[in-house]
C-alpha cells in the first residue's frame, strides 16, 4: 500500500495541546488519520476535541492505547528528549516536526534510537502522508495527494508540495510522500526510504528531491545505481546558490568543493536518475518511465 | 553564527587552554597601549569574517608600541572583502618551531562531533583534505560520553614525538571538546597549533561558528554576534525573523520554504534572469513578515522586479496577500510585482488582491518567466 504509515497506523501526538500540535491535529482528523493518543505532561486526562483521549506520558499513551506510531510537534528545546522518550516507550516509528534543534541534542539522542531498533524521520520536516490508506502523519498538506503508485521523498517542505502537486494535477497519484528534513542530522536518510519504496509491491517508481549541502544525495544516487530497480527521478534545489551561506536549512550549505549541485546531478546522472532540470518536468520524466 | 578570531581566542583561553598573550583594539591608542604592555614585536590583525586577510594587508608585524599605533591606524577602517574592519587583534609575535592543524567539525555523515587533526597546518585545511587526505586523522567522539584520555592521547601522538608536547596537545584535545560543547559549536578549530622553540604548545588562532539553534537559549553567545560584519540587509532580515541572502541579480524573490525558494531562485536561473536574493518568510507567515520582506527587497536599488512564490501549506495564502496589499499601501514600490500562490485559502488571497487590481497566477513557470521579463524590461 504504502510505506511506514498506511490505515493500520495508530497514531500519537506529542504536544496535542500546543498551538502548533493542535492545529495541526485538526487537520490529520480531518484527513482521517487514525489518531489514537495525544501527549502533554500536567494535561493527562483530558480529550482533545471532546474525542482524542491525553495522557502525561508516552509511557502511558502506549499502554492504554497500543499507538504504534508518533508524531512531536514540541519546541526545539525539549523536542529531542520528547524523542528520547518515545523511542524508550518502543513506538517504532517517530516523526519529528520540530525545527530548529541544535545539532548537539540530536547527535545525543541518535546512538539512543538507533540501539532500540527505532525509525525516526525528521528532525525539522514535514512528515509523512500516504493517501491510500488516509494516513497523513505531520503537515504535509492532505488536499494536494492523491492516492497512486509513485513514492516521493524529499528534504524539503514547499518544495515537495509543489511536486505533488504537479503529480496530481496530472493524474499521477502517490504511495507515499515522505519528507526527510533539513537538518544536518536526521533520523532517516534517502537511503532508508528508497530500499522501503523498493521493497513496497505498491509503488512503481520514485521521484527524489534533494538540495545542496552534504553528501546524501550522493550516497543515494549510489544506492539507486546498485539496488533499485524501479524507475527514479530527481532534482536538486540550490543550483544558484552561493557557496558557504547557509541557504535557510541548517544542512543546505555549500562547504568548500563538496556538497554543490554539479557533484550531486552527476552522482544522478550516473546512476540512472531521470533529471528534473525544474519542478515541472517530474510529469514528462515519469510518463516517459512508466510508460 | 561565526565568531571572530579574538572572541573564540577567549573562548578557548576560558576552557584552559594555552595561547599567546594580547587583547583586542578598537583604536590605533588602544592598539599602542596593548603592544607596550605585551612588548616586543607584535603582530597587528584585522577582525573580519574572511579567510585571506594576510594577503589583503589585514595582518600586520609591528616591532614596537609606536609601530602598533601606526599600522592599527593603517588596519583600522580599511575594507576587506566588502567588510569593514573595526576591531584589532594584537599579540606578541611568536616564534613558531612546528605547526599544526586540530580542528572539532559536527560531522553530519558519523552524526558525531569528529576531531581532525593533521600535523600539515598552518594552511588551508580544506586543500589538505582535498589533496592529500592521508595527512588528516579523523577521530568521532561518542557525544554520550565525551572524548576519552587515550583518544585525546591517541590524536596528540599524530602531532608529537615528544612526550611533554603530546601530553600538552592531549589536554588541548579534552579542552576543546569542552569548549565545542559548552558554547554550541558546530566548528571549534585550532590553526595553527604551534609549538615554540622552548617546547611549548600554544594556540596561535582560533575559529568558532556557534550553531544558530543554540542562540535561542543561549543570549550570552547571542550577544557575541557582530552585526557590522553581516550584510546591512541580512542583519536587518534576521533582525525580522527572516531567513535572507543577498545575491547579485535583479530579480527579487519572496518564497515560502528553503527548499521551494531554492527551486525559485533556480528556475528564474532557468529562464534567463538573476535572482536578487534568497529569502524564505517561513511557514506561519504573518502580513507584517511580508512587510518587511517587501521593505528589505525594495530596499537593493539593483532590484528591477519582484516575485512572490508562495505555496499555501501551514502558510496562510490570505495572509501573504493581506501583507502585500498593507505595504504597497505604506510605501509606494517602483517595480513591478509579480504574485503567485496557490494553496490554503488560495480564494480568499485572489479576491484581496483582486481589490485592489493586483493580479495572482497559480503557475510556478509562467510567473518566473513573466517577472524574468518583466525585470529585462526594465535593465
Amino acid at each position: 500500500m504504502s510505506i511506514f504509515a498506511d490505515g493500520q497506523t495508530r497514531l500519537l501526538i506529542q504536544g496535542i495541546t500546543g498551538r502548533e500540535g493542535s492545529f495541526h491535529a485538526r487537520h490529520m482528523l480531518e484527513y482521517g488519520t487514525n489518531v489514537v493518543a495525544g501527549v502533554t505532561p500536567g494535561k493527562g486526562g483530558q480529550r482533545f476535541e471532546g474525542k482524542v483521549p491525553v495522557f502525561d506520558t508516552v509511557a502511558d499513551a502506549v499502554r492504554e492505547t497500543a499507538a504504534n506510531a508518533t508524531v512531536i510537534y514540541v519546541p526545539p528545546m525539549g523536542a529531542a528528549a520528547a524523542v528520547i522518550e518515545a523511542a524508550d516507550a518502543g513506538v517504532p516509528l517517530v516523526v519529528c516536526i520540530t525545527e530548529g534543534i541544535p545539532v548537539m541534542h540530536m547527535s545525543r539522542a541518535m546512538p539512543f534510537v538507533r540501539n532500540r531498533g527505532i525509525r525516526l524521520i525528521g528532525p525539522n520536516c514535514p512528515g509523512l502522508i500516504s493517501p491510500a490508506g488516509r494516513a497523513k502523519v505531520g503537515i504535509i498538506p492532505g488536499n494536494i495527494c492523491s492516492p497512486g503508485r509513485v513514492g516521493l521523498v524529499s528534504r524539503s517542505g514547499t518544495l515537495t508540495y509543489e511536486v505533488v502537486n504537479h503529480l496530481t494535477r496530472a493524474g499521477i497519484g502517490q504511495s507515499t510522500c515522505v519528507g526527510i528534513g533539513g537538518d544536518p542530522i536526521i533520523g532517516t536518510n534517502f537511503i532508508g526510504c528508497l530500499e522501503a519504496f523498493q521493497e513496497d509491491p505498491d509503488t512503481d517508481a520514485i521521484v527524489l528531491i534533494g538540495e545542496i549541502g552534504g553528501t546524501d544525495e550522493q550516497s543515494a544516487a549510489a544506492f539507486v545505481r546498485d539496488r533499485v530497480t524501479k524507475p527514479v527521478v530527481g532534482f536538486i534545489a540550490g543550483q544558484t546558490a552561493p557557496k558557504g551561506r547557509r541557504m535557510g536549512h541548517a544542512g543546505a550549505i555549500i562547504s568548500g568543493a563538496s556538497g554543490t549541485a554539479e557533484e550531486k546531478l552527476a552522482a544522478f546522472e550516473a546512476a540512472g536518475i531521470g533529471i528534473m532540470k525544474r519542478p515541472a518536468d517530474v510529469v514528462e520524466l515519469l510518463r516517459a518511465r512508466l510508460g | 553564527m561565526n565568531l571572530h578570531e579574538y572572541q573564540a581566542r577567549a573562548l578557548l583561553k576560558a576552557a584552559g587552554i594555552p595561547t599567546l598573550d594580547g587583547d583586542v583594539a578598537s583604536t590605533p591608542t588602544e592598539a599602542e597601549a596593548i603592544a607596550r604592555r605585551v612588548g616586543g614585536t607584535v603582530v597587528i590583525k584585522a577582525q573580519v569574517h574572511v579567510g585571506g586577510r594576510g594577503k589583503a594587508g589585514g595582518v600586520k608585524l609591528a616591532r614596537n608600541a609606536a609601530e602598533a599605533a601606526d599600522e592599527a591606524a593603517q588596519i583600522l577602517g580599511m575594507t576587506i572583502k566588502g567588510l569593514t574592519v573595526h576591531k584589532v587583534l594584537v599579540v606578541p609575535a611568536a616564534e613558531i618551531a612546528t605547526e599544526s592543524y586540530v580542528g572539532l567539525i559536527m560531522d553530519r555523515e558519523s552524526q558525531r562531533p569528529v576531531f581532525m587533526v593533521s600535523s600539515a597546518g598552518g594552511v588551508d585545511i580544506e586543500e589538505v583534505a582535498a589533496k592529500t587526505p592521508e595527512k588528516i586523522v579523523r577521530l568521532a567522539v561518542d557525544p554520550t560520553y565525551g572524548v576519552f584520555p587515550h583518544q585525546a592521547l591517541s590524536l596528540a601522538f599524530v602531532l608529537f614525538r615528544d612526550f611533554a608536547q603530546v601530553r600538552a596537545a592531549a589536554k588541548i584535545m579534552e579542552q576543546l571538546y569542552q569548549a565545542f560543547v559548552a558554547n554550541g559549536a558546530s566548528l571549534a578549530e585550532i590553526n595553527p597549533l604551534v609549538t615554540t622553540p622552548d617546547g611549548r604548545v600554544l594556540a596561535l588562532d582560533a575559529k568558532i561558528v556557534i550553531d544558530d539553534n543554540e542562540l535561542f537559549w543561549r543570549p550570552d553567545l547571542g550577544v557575541l554576534r557582530d552585526d557590522s560584519a553581516e550584510e546591512p540587509s541580512e542583519a536587518a532580515a534576521r533582525r525580522a525573523n527572516l531567513s535572507f541572502i543577498k545575491l547579485d541579480g535583479d530579480v527579487g524573490c519572496v518564497v515560502n520554504g528553503a527548499g521551494l525558494a531554492m527551486a525559485t531562485m533556480d528556475l528564474v536561473k532557468y529562464y534567463g534572469g538573476e535572482p536578487a536574493n534568497f529569502l524564505d518568510i517561513g511557514g506561519s507567515s504573518s502580513p507584517e513578515k511580508v512587510i518587511n520582506a517587501l521593505k528589505i527587497i525594495t530596499a537593493d536599488p539593483h532590484v528591477k522586479a519582484i516575485l512572490f512564490n508562495i505555496f499555501g501549506g501551514i502558510t496562510r495564502t490570505d495572509d501573504v496577500a493581506n501583507g502585500i496589499v498593507a505595504a504597497t499601501r505604506q510605501f509606494k514600490v517602483n517595480v513591478p510585482i509579480v504574485i503567485r500562490l496557490t494553496g490554503t485559502n488560495e480564494a480568499e488571497a485572489i479576491r484581496i488582491l483582486n481589490e485592489v487590481g493586483m493580479p495572482a497566477l497559480s503557475d510556478m513557470d509562467e510567473a518566473v518567466q513573466r517577472v524574468v521579463k518583466l525585470a529585462r524590461e526594465a535593465a
